[in-house]
Formats: structure tokens, sequence, C-alpha cells
């Protein structure tokens, strides 16, 4: 499985990555802008497909490291005027630093009480957003000013409200997270993650500290989270308490489920498909959500692993 | 020549049992000793205690020279106690290949081999007549072949001190023969603890036998000697007319 034709695995990625970029050039500009915001969401996905794919722990809290990137860069440019490339690295910090503090908390505990801890824990998070309405601007949120949202690399200035640099810009962390991915999912550490979702007890067995890997893997994937939240408030300029709530902590799952859990694609196959179903559907009636539920229910009956989970299953074995 | 293993005193209650009752234990390098006992003697508990998968309630275990009694179960593993399952607990979803690269990479981590994952994996997967089947899901496999991938995982660990709980479990005759063979390879270069029920298996492979009765000890000594203790063969083998 892991032996298995590691040149197609990778010609596939950069493929995708090709594509991505190639399509730039060619999309009208209102999916241009929509397929931008996929992108920087697929992100999101494949942190949340890093803990829940790979180590099967189901978290319903990964809103907070969404977040914590999201306020962490966005406050970080506002309050303390910092530039662009040292937002995103607070954002980093802040997702990685409360990804290590909740999952030594969390860890405690696995299965349903891990999913109630996490939730809860996100819930506190929400809270405080709207507490410190003084600084986050509560339920209102915030707005970037554009002026701040400038990358200066060297002489040159890019504006990253620009929509082909925020779509390059959204393209190459896509791509780097992606890459990471697809080495840790390939490496013996994703082996071990692997190991742990299917039988922890016989991993100990075979000398693994287990509670070390799964920190370190919550760790990464809060870190990938935020890196997602943190292009977000840079990209699109808004930094909103709504991201902390619940939903984005379903959302993620609900991509990754859609996509294919544990598969490296699968994020943004789930995320894309949502929403041009979305798109799509309420174009035509205000309906849509009963039509993106009948979608989800046939996706299920018919694509029990997620869309690539299952092409892989009955078709493709070598996809990673 | 100083004990590989010993332990002291150790005991495990669970609630009001003592499934474990001041055990006094000790096993050379290099020996295959077969612990055998009656149903719910104690002999899963006491070798559970010994490769950390449950803590003792009062005692102490010593492996090679160091107390081991506090330590994790996947510290010991690192330090060369291997265990394998009495039910078979494979990896079902992985294949045989990476069932096996999992101790692979562990003991290659450890600095306790050398070279690359894929000779380790193959070594192993030769050594129990499974390399052909490499790239199966374990799952897949049958009984028998499912119980030689959990030696193999356990040889993979590069053990000091295997452990292995009712190997024989299930397996046909002629696997059995096989797998007397196999155990006689491990034992060169590792000491053997077997859990089993099976007597003629334990006749011919075992050095010296430790009858447990009770959560207690209630004989130790060469099969011949064991064969012959009156207490024992009321306790278990059966008298015969």
């Amino acid at each position: 499985m892991k032996e298995a034709s590691p040149a197609k695995a990778y010609a596939l990625h950069l493929g995708v990555i090709v594509l991505l970029f190639a399509l730039s050039f060619v999309l009208p500009e209102y999916h241009h802008g929509l397929l931008a915001r996929i992108m920087v969401l697929a992100v999101f996905a494949m942190g949340y497909n890093m803990l829940f794919g790979y180590v099967g722990l189901l978290s319903l809290g990964h809103a907070m490291f969404f977040s914590a990137g999201l306020y962490g860069a966005g406050l970080a440019v506002i309050h303390l005027g910092w530039s662009v490339p040292a937002a995103f690295a607070a954002g980093l910090a802040c997702g990685a630093l409360l990804a290590l503090v909740i999952g030594v908390l969390a860890l405690r505990t696995s299965g349903v009480a891990f999913m109630i801890v996490t939730m809860m824990f996100a819930q506190v998070f929400y809270l405080i957003i709207l507490y410190f309405a003084a600084w986050t601007g509560g339920d209102q949120g915030l707005v970037v000013p554009q002026s701040a949202r400038v990358l200066v690399l060297g002489d040159t200035s890019l504006g990253l409200t620009n929509p082909t640099v925020r779509y390059m810009s959204a393209l190459v962390l896509f791509s780097i997270v992606l890459l990471v991915t697809l080495a840790v999912a390939r490496s013996k550490y994703g082996r071990v993650l692997v190991a742990i979702r299917e039988n922890e007890e016989r991993t100990k067995m075979l000398g693994y500290d287990t509670f070390s890997n799964k920190l370190a893997a919550v760790v990464v994937s809060g870190t990938i989270c935020a890196a997602s939240g943190a292009a977000y408030a840079l990209l699109f300029g808004y930094v909103g308490s709504t991201f902390a709530s619940v939903q984005y902590s379903i959302l993620p799952l609900l991509w990754v489920l859609l996509g294919g859990a544990a598969t490296t694609l699968g994020p943004l196959i789930g995320t894309l498909f949502m929403y041009y179903v979305v798109d799509i559907t309420s174009g035509y009636t205000s309906a849509y959500l009963l039509i993106v539920g009948i979608a989800l229910i046939l996706l299920v009956l018919f694509f029990p692993k997620g869309i690539l989970g299952t092409i892989r299953q009955r078709w493709l074995g070598w996809l990673p | 020549m100083m004990p590989l293993l010993t332990t002291k005193g150790l005991s495990r209650n669970f609630g009001g049992l003592r499934a474990v009752d001041g055990v006094d234990f000790a096993l050379m390098p290099g020996e295959i000793r077969a612990v055998i006992g009656p149903n719910g003697a104690g002999k899963t508990t006491f070798v559970s205690l010994v490769s950390g998968r449950i803590q003792p309630s009062s005692g102490m275990i010593v492996f090679d020279g160091a107390d081991i009694t506090n330590l994790p179960a996947y510290a010991r593993v690192r330090l060369g106690i291997a265990y394998t399952f009495q039910i078979t607990s494979v990896f079902a979803n992985l294949t045989a290949y990476d069932n096996v690269a999992l101790p692979v990479q562990r003991t290659l981590t450890d600095g306790r081999s050398k070279g690359a994952v894929h000779a380790g994996v193959m070594v192993a997967l030769e050594r129990t007549g499974l390399a052909d089947r490499a790239h199966m899901p374990a799952g897949q496999l049958s009984y028998g072949h499912q119980r030689l991938l959990e030696v193999a995982m356990g040889l993979a660990l590069k053990p000091r001190l295997l452990i292995l709980d009712e190997p024989t479990q299930g397996l046909a005759d002629s696997e059995i023969d096989d797998f007397i063979g196999l155990v006689r390879e491990i034992a060169k270069g590792a000491t053997v603890l077997l859990i089993e029920h099976n007597m003629p298996v334990v006749m011919q492979l075992a050095d010296r036998i430790t009858v447990f009765n009770a959560g207690k000890i209630l004989a130790e000594g060469t099969p011949e000697q064991v064969r012959a203790n009156a207490e024992v063969q009321d306790a278990y083998l059966g008298t015969t007319p």
C-alpha cells in the first residue's frame, strides 16, 4: 500500500497543483474568487483530516484552531500594526500553542468524551472572543484594513486584495500543506498514526508512546488549521466570531467525510463539492439546503467512505 | 549467572480476587520456560504484569538488573520485552508488510537494529514463511497465518524476552509442528516465556515448567519433575488411572 508506485502519487498531486494554477487564467471572476476561498478552507479540512482521518480522533472543536489563526493574525495587524508575514507567523504560533495545551488536556479522554471535551473547549474559546469585544469586535467581528494587507517582498509590494495575488497566495499555502500531508501520510510517522487509529493498545505493545504521537498529531493538525485561519484573515480581510462557532467545527468534518477521510486529496474534493452544490442549488431555489441534504444522503449511500475513499477502495488502490 | 527476569512478591487484585498472589519468579537468560495451570490460575495476568499491560497492586519486577515495576508498557518493549497476544491482534486493515514494518521501524529508532525498514521486514516475514503474502491485508490471512504474523511482529521487535500467550491456540496439528520449530529457532537468540495449554507442545519445548494455581506458583521444575509431581497432577494434569 505504502510501497506501491510513489511516482504515480507524486505526479497526481503535482498535476492537481498545476491544474489549479492554470485555472487561475481561465476562470471567470466569480469562480476565481470562490476557488481561492475554497483552497484556503481546504487547508482547514486537510488539517482536520490529519487528526480525524489518520489518527481516528474525532474532534468537534477545530473551529478554535482555525479562529486562533484568524484572530492571531488579524488582531496582530489591526492592533499591533504587524506586517503580513509577521501576522501570519503570529497566527501559526497561536494555533500551535493552543493545540498543545488543548491536546495535553483533551487526550486524557478518547471516543465520545474526546468529542465533548474538544467541543466544550471550543465553546469556551468562542465565548472568550465575545467577552473581549473591545479587542475582538465581539459578534460584529473586525475588518482588516486594505492598506495593511500588503505583502512586501524586497522591492515589490503585492496587495493581497488583488484577485490574482490572492489566488496565488492561497494556491501556495494549499500546495505546501498538500505536499506536507502527502509526506506525513507516506512517512514512518504516518504509519504509526494509522496504527494508533486501528488499534491503540497493540501499538503501545510494539513500543510506541501513543500519547506523545497523538499529541504531536494534534499540534500539527491545529497548526495547519491555524494557517488556514491566518490566511483567511489576511486574504479576505474579515475576522469574525462566526468562524469560532460550532458550525465551523462541524464543517471540516463534513468536508473530510465527503471527500474521503485519510486520503490526501479528499479534503479538497469535499470542500469543493460542498461549496459548489450550495452555490449551484441556491441559484435555482431558496430551499437549497433540502437539495444539499439529499445530495449528502446519496453520497453516504453510494460513497460510504467519501468520494476519494470509495474510489480508492474500488478502483485505484494506489491513491494515497 | 544472573536471571534475566525476576519478580518479588508480585500481586494483582481485581476487586476482592487475588488474580496473582505474591509470586516470586526467576527466569534465566536463554531458557524456554512454559507457564501452565488451569483456567483462571492467573497466567495471563502474570505475563501482563511483566509486559506492563496492567500495573501490579504490590511487588517488584526486575529485568536485566533494573527495576521496571513502574515503567509503562511501551518503555518495557524498548528494553526488549515483547508480548504476543493470546487473542490474535494484528492490524487487520493494514498489509502484513505494514504490520511488521511498525516493530521494525521502532527498533531502528531505538538504535537496537541497523539497516533499512524494508530489509528488516522481509527478514521477519521470511522467517515466518509469510514473505509471499506481504501485501495482503492482515485481516484476509488465514487464522494460522495471522498467528504467524503475530509472531513475526514479536520477532521484529528484536526481543530479549519474548512472551507468547497461547500461541498454538486454534492451529492445525501440521501448523503446530512448524510452530515448535520456529520457537526453537527464536530461542537461539532470545529467552522465551510461553503460556500454553497444549501439553505435547509444552513437553517438547520447555526447558523448565512453572505451574500456576489460584494465583500462586504451585510447582516448578523440568518437564519430568513436573509430570511426576502429585500436586500438579491433582490440580491440572489429571491423574492417570
